[in-house]
């Protein structure tokens, strides 16, 4: 099972931080960052194959596949920047995850620009 | 799965290096202790910016970023 794998790997991973964190700190949150990289490099890959049946379902409904591929744009964005700034937060760094929140705040945003202008063109499109 | 090890490679240069700063403050060399530590950091560093590196890799091709 492939839970079992992350969990265990998460408390060793744990164990060995605090060990670390107390001999040097700025090793501890390295090695922090580098067991949460190492966790989501074992989840992405099976994301995939949901992303794959996403794109077959919409394309099934017809929807067009620009929306798909924003929305999922989108979650990635989120994703990321959620990592880099609880990295941040972890560094005692509140301010800097703040920033990062707020740069991706903005970029999700900029990407949803054009569905809010789709809408909005099928409003005034519907609307005599 | 490769980048397991990669932890327990980090933690134990995180030893070593606690060891070494502890040794050589204790032998009066402090400043050489400094620079075993930014050594040791930076050590680690590339480590974990290759593993960042193809993170990031992962998540640009499954999001299509």
């Amino acid at each position: 099972m492939h839970i079992l794998q992350i969990v265990g790997f998460a408390l060793v991973a744990a164990v060995l931080t605090v060990v670390v964190r107390r001999l040097r700190p700025e090793l501890g949150l390295l090695l922090s960052l580098a067991a949460g990289v190492v966790i989501l490099l074992l989840v992405l890959p099976s994301l995939l194959s949901v992303f794959q049946r996403l794109r077959y379902l919409s394309a099934a409904a017809q929807v067009n596949l620009r929306y798909l591929d924003t929305v999922l744009k989108i979650v990635g964005v989120a994703y990321l920047t959620e990592f880099g700034a609880q990295i941040c937060r972890d560094a005692g760094e509140g301010a800097l995850a703040a920033k990062v929140e707020l740069a991706g705040k903005v970029l999700i945003l900029l990407l949803s620009v054009p569905i809010l202008n789709a809408i909005l063109d099928l409003l005034i499109k519907l609307l005599p | 799965m490769p980048n397991i090890d990669l932890i327990y490679k980090i933690a134990a240069v995180g030893v070593l290096v606690a060891i070494l700063h502890t040794v050589l403050s204790k032998a009066g060399k402090e400043e050489y202790g400094q620079i075993v530590t930014i050594a040791g950091v930076a050590i680690v560093f590339l480590m974990v910016v290759e593993l960042l590196n193809r993170l990031f890799q992962t998540v640009k091709t499954l999001f299509n970023l």
